[in-house]
């Protein structure tokens, strides 16, 4: 167990393209890190960095409190379960998940004991002298995990590990990892494009976009305060909605079409204004007066997508709430978040 | 670690080193000399063994036979094997069996091949020969320049028309259900929909085999023309590998031997640039 | 509902059974086919069990003899050339030790050079495929001379090696396993990089099971192909202990043109032998043999 440190990590491809700019970070022993963001924006590459499957082109990764940048994959002491599971298909559940161990010159008694008791905490005991290929998708899952657990690794890295799964199996799944590494207590990364995975999961996230981070916090702070639009619309389903504004001499934002809002010291000019939309609720006398032409129905709450004066909002309305098709009028419930219009950033 | 790649290559590289392109520049280098034909060295003699090859009436005939030849073998065996292979997708019933029974011939020799061939045109006993006197074709092998190349011609067919028949076969096998089902209900005529729908798709097999089978019928067909004609060049038609064989190995015409065996190298060089660029369409066809 | 019943019920009653001409001149082509494909090989089975003084007057014949272990006895076990030495078991064994040799030569030296190919960055790598794919170009009849020089020139004349190696130097087993290789996946490699498992491990413990179908395919084709060669060995091997079976054709049909009676039932049986081993292997391990065959296409 160990805890992790990233300073100024950059990767640039042999052909001049920049992945992942100077990023530093810390994760604390034990914590539960998510890299989330959409594909390209370097989550991958930095995972993999941090495995050592990839050089690193500048800066010191530590590991506890050795820099491995040159240090094999092998004798990082790390596990990772791959997107693919990865999962050699011509050898047993037992001989998969015991590969690793046998390589490091473990015992064979030793290996035995590790591999059947990670396959007891997996629930994989009777699958144990089965093949991949004789497994379904879930079960090959857990067999990549259990080849994780028994290395007793210092740091768990998943690279996207759920998304060949169907729902009802990923959500499942999401719980089972994340109880499993509170149980053992090692540091975790996860790598996934999916923010509910994201949100769920993580002790803190870190969202990347374009190999830059744009934001490290908690599931809450996230999601309370998105620290760019790029943020507020990347996380959170469905999406915040971001209205452009313009910020009068007296410190007011309004969007055409009727909305005025009070907007902090020094945003001046065009901003956007991010209001998720189960923070507006109907009201005879709102703020704003929308137009809806679509009702999705969502089950616990109803999505009605709808314009005003040209610009796409939508709202999220409780399921015991009647709602119609036509001119809405809308209140808001908290504070609109403000960035600038030009940078993305939050005022 | 570095040293290893490098030693894992080596056996591979060493060996094509000594027993391919060391032979393959000898032969270049040796068309440009003539040989003593006592063996007591040689004198550079620049193009003229090329000269004397495309001057001689007799080289002319060989390579006008061997363009004839693998026209009609290449032709022949690709259509037959083409007919056989769709036959055999669209039956149910014994598709195993006719595949197993249309693809054996593969494992077969050509010169074993060959011997067959002499065996059913035997002069006294062959049921080729005693059929085709029904008719009263009076069929010499080895002795009649059109008939030995005729049996030339059918037996290299029989030992080719497998080996496309699995292609086909497998290129047809490969083409989409749902594409198939789509020309189903497009078009009801089962032969516009074979030449609209499946002969395109199988194109790339098709371009494929047509090289294969002209390497083959080029230089495969060796054995075939070797045991067909007896051992006896005479004035039996011939390939031009075999002439290669014939002028170097029995003739001891070193130097002219080789001039034919580089005029084969550029040969099969520009069917392979050729088809190269055919794989490359096909590349983005796909 | 009910009139949809009444209708559909004639057609169960009276169940039509149209003739699908279509269908039966399939099966007519294919009989055909299989036939063009498969008599003249009856035809030989046929001559070799009647005596052949019998074969030359009445030609085949839809009857079976009891020649048959008369001629085997010949074949196998009395030599048709002059040094007695090339009896049909010492070229069984010859074409054995060629398809064997063959086969196994071209796998192995395929393999590793391909694993070096796609699994090592060389500064060279792109030379050394050149280098070796070039080979796939020109065949060895187009320089059978230089070729035989050369083994002539390191005395191996008349060995397996000199038969064997040359023969070797083409590189179709080393495409078709980097073509394999390279659709390995990626995260494999990672993984077993992760497992602690070197160059060499990663290649035994997980590269060659995973090419074990492969292997087999190889096996098949290159052995057939190894088997059924002749111009090379026609060259190399003057030593009739060296004859394999197919090479041994051209000895058995000049044996045949110049003797007043010709063993025809011995020679056919020979000719049969060269051609049953390759047949069998071809046709038990169809599926692999199909898969190798068409697989190299790409």
């Amino acid at each position: 167990m160990a805890q992790v440190t990233l300073d100024s990590i950059r990767k640039v491809y042999p052909n001049g393209f920049e992945a992942v700019q100077p990023s530093s970070f810390d994760i604390p022993d034990g914590e539960f890190v998510v890299l989330v963001g959409p594909s390209g924006c370097g989550k991958s590459t930095l995972l993999r960095m941090i495995a050592g499957l990839e050089d690193i082109s500048e800066g010191a990764l530590s590991i506890g409190d050795r820099v491995v940048n040159d240090v094999d994959p092998a004798d990082r002491n790390i596990a990772m379960v791959f997107q693919n599971y990865a999962l050699y298909p011509h050898m047993t559940v037992a001989k998969n998940m015991g590969y690793g161990l046998k390589n490091r010159g473990t015992s064979k008694v030793e290996i035995e004991r590790k591999v059947a008791e990670a396959a007891e905490m997996l629930d994989l005991t009777h699958l144990l002298d089965r093949r991949p290929s004789q497994l379904s998708g879930g079960q090959r899952q857990r067999v990549a995990m259990g080849r994780a657990i028994v290395r007793n690794p210092d740091l768990f890295l998943f690279d996207e590990p759920l998304s060949n799964l169907d729902a009802k199996l990923r959500n499942q799944m999401r719980i089972e990892i994340r109880a499993l590494q509170r149980r053992l207590g090692v540091t975790a990364i996860y790598v996934t494009h999916d923010q509910v995975e994201a949100m769920t999961m993580a002790d803190r996230i870190i969202v990347l976009n374009g190999g830059v981070i744009e934001q490290i916090g908690t599931p809450t702070e996230i999601y309370e305060n998105p620290a760019s639009t790029f943020v507020a619309g990347f996380m959170g389903a469905p999406p915040m909605n971001l209205l452009k504004a313009s910020v009068d001499g007296a410190g007011r934002a309004h969007v055409e079409g009727g909305l005025a809002v009070e907007v902090p010291a020094g945003a001046t000019g065009d901003v956007l204004l991010g209001i998720r939309p189960e923070d507006l609720e109907l009201a005879d006398t709102g703020d704003l007066q929308i137009d809806v032409q679509i009702i999705e129905e969502l089950g616990a709450i109803r999505l009605m997508h709808g314009q005003i004066a040209g610009q796409e909002i939508s709202v999220a309305v409780p399921k015991d709430q009647p709602c119609s098709t036509g001119a809405v009028s809308l209140r808001l419930k908290t504070v609109p978040h403000v960035f600038d219009a030009a940078t993305g950033r939050r005022l | 670690m570095k040293w290893l790649p490098i030693l894992l290559l080596l056996p591979q590289l060493l060996i094509i080193a000594i027993f391919f392109y060391w032979p393959a520049a000898h032969a270049v280098q040796s068309s440009f000399y003539l040989q003593d034909p006592f063996g007591f060295g040689s004198t550079f003699v620049g193009w003229e063994n090329y000269a004397d090859l495309f001057g001689s009436a007799e080289y002319r005939k060989v390579a006008w036979f061997t363009v004839i030849f693998t026209l009609l073998v290449t032709f022949l065996s690709l259509a037959i094997a083409l007919l056989l292979a769709v036959k055999a997708d669209n039956v149910l019933h014994g598709a195993k069996t006719y595949r197993t029974l249309l693809m054996w011939v593969y494992a077969v020799a050509p010169p074993v091949a060959g011997f067959i061939g002499l065996i059913m045109f035997d002069q006294t006993f062959g049921p080729l020969t005693r059929l085709f006197g029904q008719f009263g074709w009076d069929f010499v092998l080895g002795v009649n320049f059109n008939d030995t190349a005729f049996a030339m011609v059918l037996v290299s067919v029989w030992k080719q028309v497998p080996v496309n028949f699995i292609f086909f076969l497998s290129g047809l096998q490969s083409i989409p259900r749902s594409v198939r089902e789509a020309a189903l209900i497009d078009n009801r005529s089962g032969m516009s929909r074979f030449w609209d729908i499946t002969f395109p798709l199988l194109a790339p097999t098709g371009f494929f085999l047509l090289i294969t089978n002209i390497t083959y019928a080029l230089f495969d067909t060796f054995g075939v023309v070797d045991t067909l004609v007896k051992g006896e060049p005479g004035n039996n038609p011939m390939t031009l590998v075999y002439k290669v064989y014939v002028d170097g190995f029995r003739g001891n015409d070193l130097g002219g031997s080789s001039a034919q065996s580089v005029i084969l190298m550029v040969l099969v060089l520009a069917l392979t640039v050729f088809q190269f660029r055919l794989v490359e369409r096909r590349i983005h066809y796909t | 509902m009910t009139d949809t019943t009444f209708t559909t019920a004639p057609q169960a009653t009276a169940p039509k059974r149209r003739i699908r001409w279509g269908r039966i001149a399939d099966h007519a082509v294919l009989i055909a086919g299989s036939l063009f494909m498969l008599v003249p090989l009856l035809i030989v089975m046929q001559t070799t069990t009647v005596p052949d003084a019998e074969i030359i007057k009445h030609g085949p014949q839809l009857k079976i003899g009891n020649a048959l272990p008369d001629n085997f006895n010949k074949a196998m076990f009395e030599a048709s050339g002059f040094s007695g030495e090339n009896t049909g078991v010492r070229m069984l064994l010859n074409s054995f030790i060629l398809g064997i040799g063959f086969a196994v030569g071209k796998i192995a030296l395929g393999m590793i050079a391909a694993y070096a190919l796609v699994y090592f960055r060389l500064r060279f790598a792109t030379a050394a495929f050149w280098l070796i794919f070039t080979t796939l170009l020109l065949p060895l009849e187009v320089r059978i001379l230089p070729s035989y020089e050369v083994v002539q020139k390191l005395g191996m004349l008349n060995t397996y090696q000199g038969l064997i190696i040359p023969l070797v130097a083409s590189a179709t087993a080393t495409f078709f396993f980097r073509q394999f290789f390279r659709s390995v996946p990626e995260e494999l490699v990672e993984a077993a990089r992760i497992d602690g498992a070197g160059p060499v491990r990663f290649f035994i413990d997980i590269l060659v099971p995973l090419s074990r179908t492969m292997i087999a395919a190889m096996f098949i084709i290159m052995f057939v192909f190894g088997w059924n060669q002749y111009l090379w060995p026609t060259m190399i091997t003057t030593d009739e202990g060296m004859y394999t079976l197919v090479r041994g054709i051209k000895q058995i049909t000049q044996v045949l043109e110049g003797a007043s009676l010709p063993e025809y039932g011995r020679s056919n049986l020979l000719a049969l032998i060269a051609i049953l081993p390759p047949v069998f292997i071809v046709i038990f391990f169809q599926s692999w043999f199909v898969k190798g065959l068409t697989e190299s296409d790409k």
